[in-house]
């Protein structure tokens, strides 16, 4: 799939993903939108996984540690087939239903159950070493949020990844620069993410802009190199991406569209798709 | 619908800050899901942000503590207790710091986002550590009642409450006594011991109970640890029989605790209602109650055969 192909698929998954949080009321659109490019192209692609390969030892791992962005991850694996499109959007969230509101492992294609933020890249750490240890080639892709890294056991791993010279993990910070109580540099500030990683051993890129796909196809290709140190990518995406009254406002963190707002976004998105 | 005990908490908070000048609030990307937005723009300079690290804010409020403050680490219940279990134990039990740790959101408040986000063993790890106490507040008069009683005093504390509001189950005249059951209503055949979002469930039992002639007493066990241990065998010698019920784990919390009373003081028949110690299926916190049988028609029946 070329770059245009790929981002026209990502506002159709987002326009699923809207209409799942829409019907149940709840979810996390603003992280949902600044990711969606980056698991789309992940998705159809880079990474080596497929509803055939679940369970195959040579798979590509894939964590998403920023696990409220669930909404969007389900779109994707959905259009992947890992699931059908119509159970998802249909019991997102609801009583009984195994689409709860983070990732569940017991949907195929999920590797970890994650929610609490700051663990995604400790368990990719072990992933990758397992791969180190068995001698298998597959790669470990880990999403992290920008306001996540604030977690402290992120920069355990991150030690741990580059004494372990894991150059087949590739982490991806989604900067979109906003957390839940406003910016995240007025929060928690993190600075200069590639600078600090860099600093710990890792070959660390920014990606100006983390919702074009050129970019962030040229930066997973670069993160294929095995050169003894892990990856990481600080893809600077704008949280809420697509639609123009969701963009880059904290306040849409969780909050859910209302009706008039629920159609705007997705007259937004259809004509972004045509 | 009655009012949410966290908005009160904020309410005790905003009005001491002015009067004690040591006091802060702590919160970790938290502030508006636990009320607090107001209390920084307020009092800034009692205010402290310390980004997504419950760690790190436990860690720092034991820090702050030692040195003279008053601290109010404000976090959804999950996180604040199971994620930053050692600082708990250590930088504030073990050192022995004022930290008052508000677990907002607890049990099963955030139902749909899952286990990651359930609060349902807290009470059991938190209580097992020495040094702290543990309180489950379940309306608001009882949560002001609480809260004032905690801003006087130099010892550490985790409070718990849910992210709904919850029906009033006292009124502004009740009388409240501190670390001591309330006796939501008196009975004499049988004893429901409940805590939190339990206790309005629990007086509606008692009221299904009347109706088939059997007397229920009710007692709100807010004060989890130090546990009204008297209330406990009175009403084990009095009642013979005990039902406890919590937003908890079965195991390790409330109904544990009261067990170990009865059985080594006043043997008596008892239930312990609450979560199973299995996963929990998708739902709001009300559709996993019902689905557990954790309503009033299902703690009453429960009740009834014991009997
Ligand atoms: C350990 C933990 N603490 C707090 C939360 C609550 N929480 C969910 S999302 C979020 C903000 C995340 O911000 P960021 O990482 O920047 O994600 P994004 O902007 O991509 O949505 C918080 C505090 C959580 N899920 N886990
Ligand atoms: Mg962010």
């Amino acid at each position: 799939m070329d770059k245009k192909q790929l981002k026209a698929k990502a506002n159709e998954l987002r326009c699923d993903a809207l209409e799942a949080i829409y019907r149940a009321q709840t979810g996390h659109i603003g992280g949902d939108f600044s990711v969606i490019d980056i698991l789309t192209c992940l998705y159809n692609g880079v990474m080596n996984v497929s509803p055939e390969q679940v369970d195959d030892p040579d798979r590509d791992r894939f964590v998403l540690s920023k696990g409220h962005s669930v909404e969007a991850f389900y779109a994707v694996l959905a259009d992947r087939g890992f699931f059908p499109m119509e159970e998802y959007i249909n019991t997102f969230s609801q009583c009984g239903s195994k689409f709860i509101g983070h990732p569940n492992n017991e949907l195929p294609g999920i590797e970890m159950n994650t929610g609490s933020l700051g663990h995604g890249l400790p368990v990719g750490v072990g992933m990758a070493l397992a791969a180190k240890l068995d001698k298998r080639d597959y790669r470990v892709y880990v999403v992290i949020g920008d306001g996540e890294l604030a977690e402290g056991s992120n920069w355990e791993a991150f030690q741990s990844a580059v004494h372990y010279g894991l150059d087949n993990l590739i982490a991806i910070v989604d900067r979109n620069g906003l957390q839940i109580s406003g910016s995240t540099e007025d929060v928690m500030a993190s600075g200069d993410v590639a600078a600090k990683l860099r600093v710990f051993g890792w070959d660390a890129i920014d990606v100006e802009d983390g919702n074009d796909m050129g970019q962030l196809l040229e930066a997973f290709e670069h993160c294929k190199e095995r050169n003894g140190k892990p990856h990481a990518i600080i893809a600077h995406t704008v949280k809420g991406s697509g639609v123009s009254f969701i963009e880059n406002k904290a306040s849409w963190h969780h909050h859910v569209p209302n009706e008039e707002q629920y159609h705007a976004a997705l007259k937004e998105l259809k004509g972004q798709v045509e | 619908m009655g009012t949410a005990c966290k908005q009160i908490i904020a309410d005790v908070l905003t009005e001491t800050a002015p009067k004690d000048k040591d006091l802060v609030v702590l919160c970790s990307d938290s502030r508006g899901s636990g009320n607090m937005a107001p209390f920084y723009e307020k009092f800034p300079e009692q205010a402290i942000e310390v980004g997504i690290a419950e760690q790190d804010l436990v860690g720092i409020s034991a820090g702050l503590a030692s040195c003279g403050k008053h601290p109010y680490a404000i976090s959804p219940a999950s996180f604040l207790s199971t994620r930053s279990i050692e600082q708990i134990k250590v930088d504030v039990c073990y050192s022995k710091t004022n930290v008052k740790l508000i677990g907002i959101s607890g049990g099963v408040s955030y139902g749909a986002l899952g286990m990651s986000h359930h609060a349902c063993q807290d009470i059991a790890m938190v209580s097992a550590i020495p040094n702290i106490r543990v309180y489950i507040p379940s309306d608001q008069y009882l949560t002001r009642f609480m809260m004032e009683e905690l801003v006087k005093d130099n010892e550490a504390a985790y409070v718990r409450v849910s992210r709904n509001a919850t029906e009033d189950v006292y009124t502004p005249e009740t009388k409240f006594e501190f670390n001591k059951a309330v006796t939501v209503k008196e009975g004499t055949d049988v004893t429901i011991i409940a805590v939190g979002e339990f206790v309005s469930r629990a007086k509606k039992a008692a009221e299904l109970l009347a109706e088939k002639g059997i007397s229920c007493r009710v007692l709100d066990m807010y004060c989890v640890k130090p546990i009204d241990k008297e209330a406990v065998i009175k009403a084990a010698e009095e009642t013979k029989h005990i039902v406890t019920v919590e937003e908890h784990s079965i195991i390790g919390g409330l109904g544990s605790m009261v067990s170990t009373i009865t059985a080594e003081n006043a043997p008596c028949k008892v239930k312990v209602l609450g979560l199973p110690d299995a996963e929990l299926i998708c739902g709001t916190q009300e559709e996993i109650f019902d689905h557990e049988g954790l309503t009033p028609e299902g703690i009453a029946s429960a009740a009834e055969s014991l009997l």
